[in-house]
């Protein structure tokens, strides 16, 4: 067994972000270890996809048919089944995604292998990889040993720097797509898209998260103004998600998603332990709160004791000069 | 309807967890059902009060955990099983889901439940292990589950990140559970008096034919170290009026955070 395979996951004809994370980190422990890495893409039409992700890799497994346009775990799994028996990788690396969390542990049962979820750090020592990862909502942190190949890897978003596009480009493998339809038991009946286009909050560079202290849900609309001029997202406490004003997709915490990025906003929100183990991975936090003994300052660089209603319009215009 | 749910015992999120010397945790004694066990849990019952059946609750763990077994049968869980794991000298969630599912081998079950992940390990691996241990189609993060008439079918829904998919599928099947699926009911008194008269069955790892030692072998991972999370921050407040303090924010997060 040899080999890094990374799972290019896409959306809306791109590759996410988190798969540039992982071709990048992917070919540097290639390189360290003397291994190939490769990727593999499912879907329909993705040849841009796959053009995109051979800049890193070695090899390309691109598996294109219209059944395949749609995520089905079954259907999905079996193409991932066959192609890690065929290939046998080493590693086999993915992002923390919804998708990828249901699916990577369901190939792990099968290959009864070792499956690390939600890495935050992989460690390179004789040749020997570990993998480090959050217990208890992040209180503690471990380094994991795996004891059986392949080793399945679901890293957390934003972990890894994505590096700039290497100049060369690796073969483009087109696959044949062979499925036992007799085998698939789980039938897709409609997909319910939130919105036209929708931001994972673990992808954003600025996530702008508001509680109850918002006071109502059209007042959101001030952190979504605000989110737009930093390129950024909002997120929402598991408060006002409950309270119906937000999307459970925006929810973060423990109950909800962990997020890590470079600029986090708390607004108007006291800093719940299980909200904190969902943003306490973020690179600068900023809060605001009317209350100094709110626990989220002390997760926080920035603390501004004061009316969110005063700040943030003011925050706002500001920044709108300084963008020009 | 014949539903298997299997929980985990695990520390509240405000419970202290500190590492002492030779990687022992120091886990402050505040025990709680998993959050989402407990979305299970409820879910199997309303299942229940709507076309009948049976509920069984599950747990592989310590003596201790018999206390989240009384929660479901509070809740109206019919069954509770204690699978004893004193013996078993490490697990992880590979060597879990391999003792539950000979422990369920014999059982009659439409549907399995089990929580999207447990808080101590957050790694949702038990469920799709399980699953596939037991050659049963699993659809993870589901917020909502509807029994079709015939009561050979389901259709449910689950988290994407777009939104929401509808799945329709056969039984038997596994479910992991996601926050949204309902809201756990508060057991009565009437139901706490009836779960502490209950009988728990206790199951011995070699009851299902599983040498305790070996099991220990055929985990697919090992923790080598843990440590604690420090936390990385000191706070600088930022003070004046509303003006000055946008002001001083946007200087700091440009010339000293260099986020901006």
């Amino acid at each position: 067994m040899s080999g890094i395979l990374i799972y290019g996951e896409h959306r809306e004809g791109r590759l996410k972000r988190v798969s540039y994370e992982l071709l990048s980190r992917g070919r540097e422990i290639a390189q360290q270890l003397g291994e190939k890495v490769k990727a593999v893409i499912l879907g329909n039409q993705l040849e841009e996809v796959a053009q995109e992700a051979s800049s890193y890799v070695d090899e390309v497994y691109l598996f294109e048919d219209p059944i395949l346009e749609n995520y089905n775990s079954e259907i999905y799994l079996q193409i991932l089944e066959k192609l890690v028996k065929r290939e046998e990788p080493s590693l086999i690396m993915a992002g923390a995604t919804l998708q990828a969390r249901e699916l990577f542990p369901l190939l792990g049962g099968i290959l009864e292998c070792s499956v690390i979820v939600e890495c935050v750090d992989i460690k390179i020592g004789d040749g020997k990889l570990s993998y480090v990862k959050p217990f208890y909502g992040g209180k503690i942190l471990g380094e994991v040993i795996p004891k059986r190949y392949p080793h399945i890897v679901l890293v957390r978003p934003r972990v890894f720097q994505v590096k700039e596009k290497p100049a060369g480009q690796g073969l483009i493998r087109k696959e044949e797509v062979q499925i036992d339809m007799s085998k698939v038991e789980i039938k897709t009946l409609d997909v319910f898209k939130v919105k036209e286009k929708i931001t994972d909050i673990t992808e954003a560079d600025v996530v702008v998260c508001g509680g109850r202290g918002l006071k109502a849900p059209e007042n959101f609309n001030l952190l979504m103004e605000l989110a737009e001029v930093l390129g950024g997202v909002v997120g929402a406490t598991r408060a006002v998600v409950d309270a119906g004003w937000r999307p459970q997709s925006e929810q973060v915490g423990k109950s909800g998603k962990t997020v890590s990025p470079n600029l986090y906003f708390a607004i108007g929100l006291s800093g719940a332990i299980h909200h904190v183990m969902g943003m306490d991975s973020s690179k600068v936090v900023v809060a605001i709160n009317k209350d100094p003994t709110a626990p989220i300052f002390e997760y926080a660089d920035y603390g501004l004791v004061a009316d969110l209603f005063e700040i943030v319009p003011i925050l706002i215009e500001e920044l709108k000069k300084e963008r020009g | 309807m014949d539903i298997l749910v299997c929980i985990k015992r695990v520390p509240d999120s405000e419970a202290q967890v500190e590492v002492k010397e030779g990687n022992v945790l120091k886990i402050e004694e505040k025990y709680t059902i998993n959050f989402f066990d407990n979305l299970a849990v409820e879910e199997a019952i309303r299942i229940k009060e709507k076309v009948g059946g049976k509920v069984t609750v599950f747990t592989f763990g310590s003596s201790s955990s018999i206390e989240v077994l009384r929660t479901a049968l509070a809740m109206g869980a019919d069954e509770a099983i204690l699978i004893e794991d004193e013996n078993v000298p490490y697990k992880d969630e590979f060597v879990t889901a391999k003792v539950l599912s000979r422990a369920i081998k014999d059982i009659p079950y439409d549907l399995i439940l089990c929580g999207r992940e447990a808080f101590d390990t957050s790694s949702g691996l038990v469920g799709p292990f399980l699953g596939k241990m037991l050659g049963i189609p699993v659809i993870t993060m589901v917020t909502k589950v509807e029994v079709k008439p015939d009561e050979r079918q389901l259709e449910v829904e689950r988290e994407i990140e777009e939104g929401r998919e509808l799945l329709r599928v056969n039984l038997p099947v596994l479910l992991t559970t996601q926050k949204g699926l309902n809201e756990p009911r508060v057991p009565t008194v009437m139901g706490l008096l009836k779960a502490m008269k209950a009988q728990i069955k206790r199951i011995k790892v070699e009851d299902l034919g599983i040498k305790p030692d070996s099991i220990g072998e055929e985990t697919k991972v090992e923790i080598s170290k843990l440590w604690e999370e420090k936390k990385k921050r000191r706070i600088r407040w930022i003070k004046g009026t509303p003006e000055e303090m946008v002001k001083e924010l946007i200087e700091l997060l440009k010339s000293e955070a260099r986020v901006l």
